[in-house]
């Protein structure tokens, strides 16, 4: 469908600054037409987030004109986008917990002081058919997926007379099914007239969905073009501005040896919920090891459990071979203690700054973290970390104003190579690493899953928790699939296929259902 | 404009800024420091009167003069604001008290460890000091100072430290429960001081003969006159404190932990720093200094001991510790000027009470002075864009 040619929003020379030194957006016009599914596409870092809060009112834009309609606005507030009748979907869910679903829905809408539940209700159902949605009013927040909660979103949105939907990321926190199914109402949603803006940076769904795509790099709007004109590598290098090569290697695993065993390891969280269930697997050198799931389905409770982090349940086994042959169980021992058994152990944790880097300090203070203790005096020996700072610096083009720069200054990218840098810096024997290219632009990625193939081919035994199945499929050697906080299937990523690994994500094969209950 | 719907642009947002630079932020809060004044000058003109110039005037002569000298410009006028009574020498030594306080709650507040029971711990350390003075009298000065000294630090130690083992056992808030370990010490030493008065209507100063427990007691007989010595002694001290707090947090292993657990306890825990063992540590740190600071009071300053004991500063030094970012240096500076504004508008009050510039007017005066240097802190780190001119002109041209 050709969009029509009318513009629904206009933007300016919209400038957006934080501070004087970032740039969000800069001087940005572009245009977009009614009855379009328009893909914002950029890396991490070039303001997509920025430019369009401006439109729903989050941020106010230092300079530069907006028009809606034609008519020149100034959005204050998101009640001032909704009276535009522009709806924003973010990544972070703006619901109450305790409320249900129509509850969420007309909170806030200002329809005298008498709440009408039940022609809300009609409404909502109304709605879901409209476009296929699938809702019930009644259910409580608390009771839903994450899906269900972005579906809910959505509707609030159109509830509220949206015909401009912005959605941030949406597809960030879905499966593949779950994200098929959003791509069909956003297509039913544009062929009823309303405006869709999709904010992403995963390229086969803006070549999938949109009928247009805008790029920003680096604060600057940089082009748009017709999706069907589009390939996956016109639109990457027009995002990064340079060729790049989109090949992941995946060199042949040597020499093979088990270095990690997990034997039933079960583990509860505070609220002393079963997390994990009865995990087994091997980890062998010179190989990556891939971890699939929906996140929160105990991928990090796993690591962390290896890491010394996470209590394990009594009768859990978790063995680390050394490659003298020695077995030293990981049991019960906290992250020193592990250290001082010589034990090589590097993790790069999903939460870099809150728990992997600190956040005020300067890269050399950073790289202290795990050595700090070293040396019988009562000092700290800032010499070898200063050093390791300035190779790392070097070593991964970490952009710092200095070393001594708060680390949580930085991008997030270069946060990402610090963490890594120092991780890989102790040369580990097993390396864990969870979503280690999130929110990380491709360039960097890249550099991520060089570091990564260079560890196992030095024989480092790799644990790579990821969430983009085409990566994980592509890089690893073998697949572990969880499904809440079980085991669903071990593939060969040779092998496997998308779907195959979508399908275990949601689902325990029969046979192994059958064989945990015979235990 | 047609839509009216739809609002105008603000007049004005707020963004943040980008890091200053130093001599631009110092500048912010002496330009803050000035409006302080302007606007207390102000509220003295209109409710008793007084020209600025006197106000100024008597504000320094109450922070750093000396009594009753109408001229200090000559040379020996110079020398008696090192006199013991000048308002001069009483600045200096209640701001290295307030001092001490701020550097007693640097690490813990620095680990993100909300001490608010610096009082107590001060009030324990006190009257730990206080109890073996009144008992223990006719030991030797050579047993019964270090004894005082050493039961003082434990005192403030493990009166800190019990909140910490709440926090670390049971998760407790350790704001209310530091807060309130300050009115139980407070009760404590209101109890003892009554059952040591006995009939009389105060307790007065604990043995004003022998002078037993009395810091200047190290040096016995006639250079006792030299009675300063014991305000330089507790000054000293306090310097020294000051120094080595600054190089232990900046410099050491444990100092690195407190920074560590401070920033993130998930970053701590990660590598493998025990945050349970370094709180309560740190603790016990923190609280053995305002021991140490209620032992410096009972034994140099006070020589006795009331629930008055630490002057409130225990509160007030929470306002130096953040004005001063935990930098314990720069706490010195901070604590200077807070016990400067006090002891000024108290001389205001002492002489303009008859026109009724009370003690609450002073505290008027004190509250504005710091509200200003404190709110000054928004302008570093946010601006205020405003409307700017051009959209102004093309709205009228509209």
């Amino acid at each position: 469908m050709a969009p029509e040619r009318t513009p629904v929003i206009q933007l300016k020379g919209i400038t957006k600054r934080f501070g004087s030194s970032v740039i969000a957006n800069d001087d940005i016009t572009m245009d977009i037409y009614e009855g379009e599914i328009l893909a914002l596409l950029g890396e991490n870092g070039s303001g997509k987030t920025t430019l369009l809060n401006m439109l729903s009112g989050i941020y106010y834009p230092d300079s530069g004109e907006i028009y809606v309609r034609g008519e020149h606005v100034s959005i204050r507030s998101p009640h001032d986008a909704y009276l535009l009748g522009i709806g924003m979907i973010h990544q972070h869910f703006k619901l109450v917990n305790v409320f249900t679903a129509a509850e969420n829905i007309i909170l806030g809408i200002d329809e005298g002081a008498v709440i009408d539940l039940k022609t809300a209700k009609k409404r909502i159902l109304e709605i879901c058919s409209e476009y296929g949605f699938e809702i019930d009013p009644d259910q409580k927040i608390y009771d839903m997926s994450v899906s269900q909660k972005q579906t809910l979103e959505i509707v609030k949105a159109l509830y509220r007379g949206a015909d401009v939907l912005i959605l941030d990321e949406p597809t960030a926190v879905l499966t593949p099914q779950e994200t098929e199914k959003l791509f069909n109402v956003i297509r039913n949603m544009r062929n009823a007239g309303k405006t869709i803006v999709i904010i992403t940076h995963k390229l086969q769904e803006v070549l999938e969905i949109s009928d247009r795509v805008a790029i920003l790099r680096k604060g600057r709007y940089i082009d748009s073009v017709p999706t069907c004109d589009a390939t996956e590598l016109s639109l990457t290098e027009m995002m990064v501005g340079q060729k790049v090569e989109l090949n992941i290697d995946r060199p042949e695993p040597k020499n093979c040896e088990l270095r990690l065993s997990v034997r039933g390891l079960s583990c509860k969280n505070a609220e002393n919920i079963e997390v994990l269930k009865d995990i087994t697997f091997d980890a062998y050198s010179g190989e990556i090891l891939g971890i699939a799931g929906i996140s929160g389905c105990g991928q990090k409770e796993l690591l962390e459990s290896i890491a010394g982090l996470q209590k394990p349940e009594p009768g859990a086994e978790i063995v680390y071979i050394s490659p003298e042959g020695k077995n030293e169980s990981l049991i019960g021992k906290t992250p020193k203690k592990i250290r001082a058994m010589g034990v090589s152990l590097s993790f790069v944790p999903e939460d870099r700054i809150g728990m992997g880097l600190v956040g005020s300090m300067g890269m050399v203070d950073n790289m202290l973290l795990k050595t700090y203790n070293r040396g019988s005096t009562p000092l700290t020996d800032k010499k070898p970390s200063k050093r390791l700072a300035e190779q790392i610096r070097e070593d991964l083009a970490v952009v710092t104003p200095s070393i001594g720069t708060p680390v949580r200054m930085l991008s997030g990218g270069n946060v990402q190579k610090v963490l890594v840098g120092r991780e890989l810096s102790s040369s580990p024997t097993v390396l864990m690493t969870a979503y280690a290219v999130r929110g990380l632009d491709i360039n960097t990625s890249y550099v991520i899953y060089r570091l990564l193939n260079e560890q196992k081919e030095k024989g480092v035994a790799v644990v790579f928790v990821g969430e983009d199945l085409d990566v994980l499929l592509a890089l690893s050697d073998r697949i572990l699939v969880l499904c809440g906080g079980r085991v669903s299937g071990i593939l060969d990523a040779r092998t496997a296929t998308k779907e195959q690994v979508g399908y275990l994500m949601t689902n325990i094969p029969e046979e192994q259902e059958a064989q945990d209950e015979k235990q | 404009m047609k839509n009216s719907k739809i609002a105008h642009e603000p007049l004005f947002h707020i963004t943040k800024r980008p890091p200053m630079s130093k001599l631009s932020a110092f500048s912010v809060r002496i330009g803050a420091f000035f409006a302080a004044l302007i606007l207390s000058a102000l509220f003295v003109l209109i409710t008793i009167g007084i020209d600025p110039w006197t106000f100024i005037k008597t504000m320094i002569k109450g922070a750093f003069g000396v009594p009753g000298a109408e001229k200090a410009d000559s040379f020996s006028a110079f020398w008696s604001i090192f006199s013991k009574d000048s308002y001069f020498w009483i600045t200096l030594k209640t701001a290295c008290k307030l001092l001490l306080i701020a550097v007693a709650l640097a690490p813990a507040f620095k680990m993100r460890f909300w001490n608010i029971g610096a009082e107590g711990q001060l009030l324990a350390g006190g009257m730990g000091a206080a109890f073996l003075m009144f008992n223990y009298g006719t030991l030797p000065v050579y047993i019964l100072l270090p004894l005082m000294l050493i039961v003082s630090i434990v005192c403030g130690a493990v009166w800190a430290v019990i909140p910490a083992v709440f926090k670390a056992k049971f998760n407790t808030n350790e704001t209310l429960f530091t807060l309130m370990m300050n009115y139980i010490a407070m009760k404590i030493v209101d109890y003892f001081y009554n059952l040591w008065r006995g009939p009389m209507s105060a307790l007065g100063m604990i043995n004003p003969s022998t002078n037993a427990g009395w810091l200047r007691s190290i040096w016995s007989g006639k250079e006792a006159a030299w009675f300063r010595n014991e305000d330089l002694i507790f000054m000293f001290i306090i310097i020294l404190i000051t120094v080595l707090m600054y190089l232990y947090l900046r410099f050491t292993k444990q100092g690195y932990e407190i920074a560590v657990v401070g920033d993130s306890q998930n970053t701590a825990k990660y590598a493998g720093i025990s945050v349970n063992k370094v709180m309560l540590r740190t603790m016990a740190i923190s609280g053995a200094i305002c021991g140490l600071c209620g032992f410096l009071c009972v034994s140099s300053q006070s020589h006795t001991i009331t629930s008055t004991l630490g002057n409130g500063y225990g509160f007030t030094a929470i306002i130096v510790a953040w004005l001063s970012k935990f930098n314990t240096f720069v706490m010195v500076g901070v604590s200077i000027l807070i016990v400067a504004l006090e002891n000024g508008s108290m001389l205001m009050a002492n002489t303009y009470g008859d026109l009724g510039f009370s003690p609450a007017s002073a505290k008027i005066i004190v509250g504005v002075m710091l509200l200003l240097i404190i709110g000054c802190e928004f302008f570093i780190n946010y601006k205020l864009a405003f409307r700017s001119r051009a959209a102004k002109k093309e709205e009228v041209t509209e």
